[in-house]
């Protein structure tokens, strides 16, 4: 073709090596949970996406309470209800410690915090969003307005800015990131859904290993890259969860007009 | 006549204005979205990831994947957006959010607010209200103004743990409508057919009266 002949040689070079990476993205897929899971032993600390049992990852959860691990601390806002969600892990006895920000759903959880089997950390929900993201992002601590003057400051550091005190609050270090998303590639590259994105997109990268399960895990290029919300780099591993309950703790509706 | 929760939500309606953007705490503050009158735009936002908060969906229409903060199934307006929870809390903690309108246990004549734990027997969390507390400009606190052993929850000093300090700017109870000054709880208005007396009487707090005190007008 007259056109190719008249290009340098260099760029007819790399234009033929660019065709080899074609086939070549990094692929992060596994084919079951309990790929995704490998690894998870007794004493390590997880983070777990979900609000509520909203975007909670059903399947890894499952899993855990089969794999048996215990002596976990778990970061999480919510620790599922009685039977359901990270209550299962709770029922089985199998977590040491809870960080969250609000475990009003659920019984056992109380009265094991109250009697003392179970150790809490209660901290401000927008400090344990963005505890996982200076994880995610390389920041080592940050302050914040939240909490300042009450027991969750306690202990810590404070400082102030421009007239008004905030506390030093310090990236989490975690083992496994355990994340819900709508839909992912093989790459990685996530898409959530409603309210059921919540923590997870900011759990991602956030440990040494990210796991994530989505409700369908579609071909590279199905995905715009423009509307991706998060980029496969944060994943390590991804699989397609096999069967969701998606339960709803308070089902409440508008009289029909 | 005191005012039942209802009655509480439809005063704090009021102070909503137009195109203000809201978080609605759980309880009596989500009663709130009802009762904002008619020609008022707003936005509510919800700490769990989505602003443009609608009513709850009709019966057979519910999405798990569609919920408010208390976890109850919700829809969305036109123009609603869903993101993720640490932006949520830049909203909030970023100012971008005008007016917080939460719960509370007990409030201090400072303006301190109790509404997360009663040490050894409720212990929920606190979930985004020290986010919230910490970080509005505008906050409306919903409260009975008495327990149910008839004893007051505007007191000088809380005795629970602390959800905020100094932070509190109005209260709207059963019985009253307050502002914190710098002298303490002042007395705005009161419910239809309570008397200023009472009011005082169950008032732990230093409170101010000024002037006649006039009725809530609710609609």
């Amino acid at each position: 073709m007259k056109i190719i002949s008249k290009i340098p040689k260099k760029i007819t070079y790399f234009t033929i090596f660019a065709d080899k990476y074609l086939n070549q993205m990094i692929s992060k897929k596994v084919n079951s949970v309990e790929e995704a899971l490998r690894g998870v032993t007794n004493d390590m600390t997880l983070m777990l996406g979900g609000f509520g049992l909203c975007g909670i990852p059903e399947n890894a959860i499952a899993h855990l309470v089969e794999m048996g691990v215990n002596n976990l601390t778990c970061i999480s806002n919510n620790a599922g209800v009685d039977d359901f969600g990270l209550g299962l892990l709770l029922q089985h006895k199998q977590i040491k410690k809870m960080i969250s920000s609000y475990v009003g759903e659920n019984e056992e959880f109380e009265r094991q915090m109250l009697s003392g089997e179970l150790d809490v950390e209660l901290i401000p929900q927008g400090t344990l969003a963005e505890r996982c993201k200076a994880a995610q992002g390389g920041f080592p601590a940050f302050y914040t307005p939240a909490g300042y003057g009450t027991e969750v400051a306690e202990g810590k550091e404070t400082r102030e800015f421009n007239g008004k005190m905030y506390v030093l609050e310090k990236a989490f270090e975690a083992d496994f990131a355990i994340v819900k998303a709508w839909k992912g590639d093989e790459a990685g590259n996530l898409i959530f859904k409603g309210t059921a994105r919540n923590f997870n997109p900011c759990m991602c990268g956030a440990a040494k290993i990210t796991v994530v399960e989505v409700e369908e895990l579609v071909p590279l290029g199905t995905l715009d890259p423009n509307f991706i919300h998060i980029p496969g780099i944060f994943v390590q591993r991804i699989f397609q969860g096999e069967h969701y309950e998606k339960r709803i703790e308070q089902r409440t509706v508008r009289p029909a007009k | 006549m005191a005012l039942d929760k209802i009655g509480i939500a439809k005063r704090i309606a009021q102070e909503v204005k137009d195109g203000y953007y809201v978080n609605l705490g759980i309880g009596i503050p989500t009663l709130v979205a009802n009762y904002v009158p008619e020609g008022i735009n707003v936005e509510f936002q919800s700490e769990n990831g989505v602003l443009g908060m609608g009513p709850f969906p009709y019966e057979g229409e519910e999405d798990p994947d569609v919920i408010n903060a208390g976890k109850q199934t919700i829809t969305t307006l036109p123009g609603a957006s869903f993101f993720d929870s640490a932006m949520s809390f830049s909203m909030i903690r970023g100012k971008h959010v005008d007016l917080t309108i939460l719960g509370a246990m007990e409030v201090s004549e400072e303006g301190d607010i109790a509404n997360w734990k009663i040490p050894g027997k409720m212990v929920k969390g606190m979930g985004g209200a020290m986010d919230l507390v910490a970080s509005a400009e505008n906050i409306i606190v919903a409260m009975m103004h008495v327990n149910k052993a008839g004893e007051s929850k505007l007191l000088k000093k809380c005795s629970l743990p602390l959800t905020g300090v100094g932070c509190v700017k109005k209260i709207v109870t059963e019985l009253a409508v307050l502002e914190i000054t710098d002298r303490g709880f002042k007395l705005l208005e009161r419910a239809p057919g309570v008397s200023v007396a009472y009011i005082q009487s169950v008032t732990e707090g230093n409170l101010i009266v000024e002037g006649e005190i006039t009725e809530m007008q609710i609609f």
